[in-house]
């Protein structure tokens, strides 16, 4: 039984890049039921952007996966997001949450996990070779105090 | 992305606009490489001014910017940078390591 509070979305997209810029505005527009301020619209946009062109990226190298992004408002005002991959999994996660540490291109900077966890409240990835990998953050936003009518 | 190109005195200024994430990243690299290599700019500028997007491969274009601008023992200033891709810049430490104004 959910309550009227509680409110939740499952999208499921190839992991092409075409859709990172499609994957921060759907979870900005489902955000903005809970009242965010701009500037915690835009973190939540920038979060979500790192971790999906992480799956695009290093879960799916050379093929196209699919990717899953689940949205959930949960009690006290916190947005939960889920990114989901099916691809070839982090070797060793803590290295990877390291500042700098990249694998990717030259167009990639390492900072992804870092901008995750300074935007967002808690960051939790688990991940399994060659099963995919299952980044989880929540943030709580700012209650705001509703203008009188 | 967009990018348009100044050249002025051996000063290069590359004005950004539009969503700078990983989909545009390889692309705004390569230009930005082509630029430099055309120009051999003492100076180059990057002017973030109409950036309504930035993730952290915007700071992989700055840092090889700033790579290639070291190779030609010149100097890169990053300018108007917009709250939300200067919050980005902030949470990577980038200001410590490029002169942002």
């Amino acid at each position: 039984m959910r309550t009227k509070s509680s409110n939740d979305f499952t999208l499921e997209f190839p992991s092409r890049s075409s859709n990172e810029a499609f994957a921060r505005v759907a979870v900005a527009c489902f955000a903005a039921q809970m009242d965010p301020t701009l500037n915690e619209l835009e973190d939540i946009k920038t979060a979500v952007s790192e971790a999906v062109t992480n799956a695009i990226v290093h879960a799916y190298p050379d093929t196209i996966g699919k990717v899953t992004l689940r949205g959930r408002v949960c009690p006290d005002n916190v947005l939960e997001i889920t990114v989901k991959d099916h691809g070839r999994g982090i070797p060793d996660v803590d290295q990877a949450r390291q500042p700098l540490f990249t694998t990717g291109g030259e167009e990639r900077s390492g900072m992804g996990f870092t901008i995750m966890e300074s935007f967002m409240d808690r960051l939790t990835v688990k991940s399994t070779a060659g099963r995919g990998t299952t980044v989880t953050m929540r943030k709580r936003l700012a209650p705001r105090v509703k203008a009188a009518k | 992305m967009e990018i348009q190109e100044k050249t002025a005195d051996r000063n290069l200024l590359l004005a950004f606009s539009g969503e700078l994430d990983h989909h545009g990243a390889r692309d705004a690299l390569r230009r930005i490489e082509l630029a430099i290599d055309a120009a051999l700019p003492r100076k180059l500028v990057l002017d973030l001014a109409g950036v309504t997007f930035m993730d952290s491969s915007g700071i992989a274009l700055i840092l090889r910017s700033q790579q290639r601008m070291q190779l030609l023992e010149g100097s890169l200033l990053v300018c108007n940078v917009p709250p939300q891709a200067r919050r980005v810049l902030d949470a990577a430490g980038i200001s410590r390591l490029v002169t942002i104004r």
